[in-house]
């Protein structure tokens, strides 16, 4: 029996590297139709009502605009630490993090007024998430703790903070023991970009960072640090450059930018705290983040593509009737054909041949 | 004519667009010890590995006592009867002997314990079965090596680079196996560059240069310098001795560095005295695994100094023990690591970046920003400087071959314009042409007035290039040796006598 072995490229195939995210996608689309198919329901209807409908109408797609804003923000961040082989897994506790900064303005001053209100609560948010990521990084630093462990782990523990705080002092007193808390007053909100929807400014401040994720992987000193960092730590060593420093700087920048994307929801679309903002977007950034080959480029189609995804689901959810652990599924497939599919930028398959004789 | 024992015809293989053989025609007979003497890169190492069924040929036969053979896995090698020493031995460090052993050779521990014992008294591999594989010397590992292969009763023994880890003292004894060996018929590769060996030992040889056969010689019938010019395909380079030069102030000075391991199999240092003054070559001489790694981490300060050791270790006059080494290499200090995939370079970086990894304080860097135009400038100039085979500024460190990554980082190292060059192993695995080339910049540099230190396994290179010379053994260092003055039999007493305690 002949097997075929995995062998190393000379050097990196740029056709694999660029056609890996679309063969990803057919493959996860492939087998996830088939799997539609197989528990009864119609996989043709599915297919439009997840990739087509969501472009049917000005609407929809600009809810699409509206998921795509968090997932770029967060994605951008982690995948500065991804580059430099630091795993922030817990965007999710810092975008929560992010959410309660921003909240403490609102719910402390409900009847101020003031254009500095939002822009501060973003800061606030940015905070919130570089200290919920500080902590990931001080334990990584000091005792070498395991950083994926650790910034998980926390996201459970942001997770309580959330319900301590709903729940207990932060409750608004007139919403019928619901635990959430007061609805923010106007100056609090994030301003609308596209009238007659919900698409805020958070989507330009995405794309800001975009961009300057940009300069920092591509053309900054500190960026190529951590570039080295992760491909050869030998050799950063070597130069000199300082390994915790790297630790750190890619936590906080993850954590600053989940936070910032936490603070965009509370003040944008939901307008309140509530125990719901944290539906995953801290963990399908993680997705996007690789989908996009960890470029600042890559990641802007990325985070698009997941957002098509996410209100795509909810369509065929409603009108084809998919269980809702599908679009999990569907994410969680596209990963793995991604890290399949990048496996052959660098390797590819050789079936050993007899020799002629 | 007796019928040969393995013999190959026209094999050829083939790596992407290299040929690292092609068209190899091969006779070992039996009872022979057979040389493969080629350069580096010539294609040695991907032969033992066809024949050990590592890799599988593209083209070309195999016979093993004339029957034709696929040998498709070392399991089916072993089994044909061929045994083979690696050169980076595959022992299992936290194992003992014995049971190292059982991992490829069945039977009891018991047994395989008293035929260990045996087979040590009848071919002179004295070696305890039951110490941890962690405890012994290189020498010894190497014999356990041996031990296992003879176990089975092997037909065919190769041995790879055997004696490039070996003080003169063990290669004697291990020549002298390796003849009892041959007289009970066992056939013996023996895989190597240096000529000297070859001529005193093998029966045979065959000479390889760039994957093709040159010569099928009986090496007792020519010189050394004969057979370099089939080696190398022309005459042997030579390097003139360097003269005396006048010597300056002392640009490093350590001073009783002491150094504890983390690593349960790391080298700790204890109470390493040098200096090298500027104007003169100080070589370091012994066997790798004997403190040379964290030596050079010391040096380099990629690993940080204890704090009561941060005034021991001086550059250019000043303490540097606190320093990082990005710090020590702004004070004009430059250093070559041993390993240059992954240390002194990142292989999946273009070399435009990997010149930022230790030049980026040549105006490289502006407001935290790369400035591209510059890093490829220096780029451009170290190729052209250094004679770097490469498509250009662009390509991956990784594409190049060892002798160009190794021009190219020495190269980035000097244009850094250091006043004290530390090297480590600076020319392992690189051919001679490149070699003779690097020696001769590091002679150039000195005579103007560099300080340079060289840690080197390489006794040849040591004797060419340095002044002086000590012996680093266990973590100790030797007394200080003038080149010119010494006979290498002296340096290994010192590998030896180091080793024992003795002072």
């Amino acid at each position: 029996m002949v097997f075929p072995k995995l062998i190393r490229r000379e050097r990196a195939s740029l056709p694999v590297l660029i056609a890996a995210p679309f063969l990803a996608l057919a493959m996860a689309a492939l087998s996830n139709l088939m799997l539609y198919a197989a528990i009864g329901v119609d996989p043709v209807a599915v297919f439009k009502a997840m990739l087509i409908d969501p472009f049917t109408s000005y609407f929809s797609f600009s809810e699409i605009l509206l998921k795509a804003g968090p997932l770029l923000l967060i994605a951008q961040g982690l995948a500065i630490g991804f580059r430099a082989k630091v795993f922030n897994i817990g965007a999710e506790g810092q975008f929560i993090l992010g959410a309660i900064f921003a909240s403490a303005i609102p719910v402390y001053m409900p009847q101020a007024t003031g254009v500095w209100i939002w822009p501060m609560m973003l800061v606030f948010g940015m905070l919130g998430g570089l200290a919920w990521s500080a902590i990931t990084a001080f334990w990584r630093v000091r005792l070498n703790a395991n950083e994926i462990l650790v910034s998980l782990m926390l996201s459970f523990v942001a997770i309580q903070l959330l319900n301590y705080l709903l729940l207990g002092p932060w409750k608004d007193p007139m919403g019928f023991n619901f635990p959430q808390s007061v609805m923010f007053q106007l100056d609090a909100l994030l301003p609308i970009l596209l009238p007659g929807t919900r698409v805020n400014v958070s989507l330009i401040l995405a794309l800001l960072a975009s961009l300057a994720a940009w300069f920092f992987v591509l053309r900054s000193f500190a960026g190529y640090r951590l570039e080295v960092g992760g491909l050869a730590p030998n050799a950063a060593r070597y130069a000199g450059f300082s390994q915790s420093g790297a630790i750190w700087l890619s936590l906080l920048i993850g954590g600053a930018a989940a936070g910032l994307a936490g603070a965009a929801e509370v003040a944008g679309p939901v307008g309140q705290l509530q125990r719901s903002i944290s539906t995953g977007y801290g963990y399908a950034a993680i997705i996007v983040a690789y989908l996009g080959g960890l470029h600042p480029i890559g990641i802007v189609f990325s985070a698009f593509l997941m957002a098509t995804l996410y209100i795509g689901g909810d369509n065929a959810m409603v009108s084809a009737g998919l269980p809702i652990a599908a679009v999990s599924v569907f994410q969680g497939s596209l990963l793995l054909a991604y890290l399949i599919a990048v496996t052959f930028v660098r390797r590819k398959l050789v079936w050993p041949h007899r020799p002629t004789a | 004519m007796t019928q040969p024992l393995l013999s190959l015809h026209g094999v050829t293989k083939r790596y992407g667009q290299v040929h690292a053989n092609s068209g190899v025609d091969l006779d070992v007979l039996p009872g022979a010890i057979h040389a493969i003497l080629g350069e580096n890169g010539a294609g040695k190492s991907t032969l033992m590995k066809l024949i050990y069924g590592v890799e599988t040929p593209d083209e070309g036969t195999i016979a093993w006592q004339g029957q034709p053979v696929q040998i498709g896995s070392p399991a089916i090698a072993r089994r044909l009867g061929v045994g083979m020493v690696f050169q980076h031995f595959s022992l299992f460090e936290t194992l003992t002997v014995v049971e190292n052993v059982s991992l490829l050779v069945p039977g009891t521990k018991k047994e395989l314990t008293s035929r260990i014992v045996h087979l040590g008294q009848e071919f002179g591999l004295g070696v305890d079965p039951l110490a941890h594989v962690h405890a012994l010397s290189v020498g010894e590992r190497q014999r356990v090596e041996i031990i296992r292969c003879l176990m089975v009763d092997p037909k065919l023994l190769i041995l790879d680079e055997p004696t490039s880890v070996l003080p003169p003292q063990s290669v004697d004894l291990l020549f002298e196996t390796l003849r009892k060996l041959s007289t009970r018929g066992v056939s013996i590769l023996f895989i190597s560059h240096k000529l000297e060996e070859i001529r005193s030992i093998c029966t045979h040889a065959t000479i390889l240069r760039g994957g093709k056969v040159t010569g099928n010689v009986t090496p007792k019938d020519f010189d050394a310098q004969a057979l370099a010019t089939m080696m190398i395909g022309r005459d042997m380079p030579h390097l003139s001795p360097p003269e005396h030069t006048a010597r300056g102030d002392k640009q490093l000075e350590l001073s009783g560095v002491s150094v504890a391991t983390d690593d349960p199999f790391g080298v700790p240092l204890e109470g390493i005295s040098l200096h090298v003054r500027a104007g003169e070559i100080l070589g370091i001489a012994g066997v790798s695994g004997n403190g040379q790694a964290e030596l050079a981490a010391a040096i380099s300060g990629e690993t940080p100094l204890p704090k009561d050791m941060h005034g021991a270790l001086c550059m250019f006059g000043q303490e540097v023990g606190a320093l990082n080494p990005a710090a020590r290499r702004k004070l004009g200090f430059s250093f070559v690591p041993e390993d240059r995939l992954g240390q002194g370079a990142v292989p999946e970086l273009s070399l435009v970046k990997n010149v930022i990894l230790t030049a980026h304080r040549h105006g490289m860097v502006q407001r935290g920003m790369i400035r591209r135009g510059r890093a490829h400038t220096f780029t451009r100039d170290c190729i052209a400087e250094n004679d770097v085979r490469t498509p250009g500024p662009g390509a991956e460190a990784g594409s190049l071959s060892g002798g160009n990554l190794q021009k190219f980082i020495i190269g980035r190292e000097l244009m850094l314009k250091p006043r004290l060059l530390f090297l480590n192993q600076p020319t392992w695995g690189v051919d001679i042409g490149a070699a003779t080339a690097i020696r001769r910049r590091l002679i150039e540099l000195r005579n103007e007035g560099c300080a340079i230190l060289v840690i080197s396994e390489d006794m040849e290179e040591l004797f060419e290039l340095t002044d002086d010379m000590q012996v680093l053994s266990e973590g100790r260092i030797s007394a200080r040796f003038k080149t010119n003055e010494t006979a290498p039999e002296d340096i290994g007493r010192a590998m030896i006598g180091a080793s024992k305690g003795a002072v």
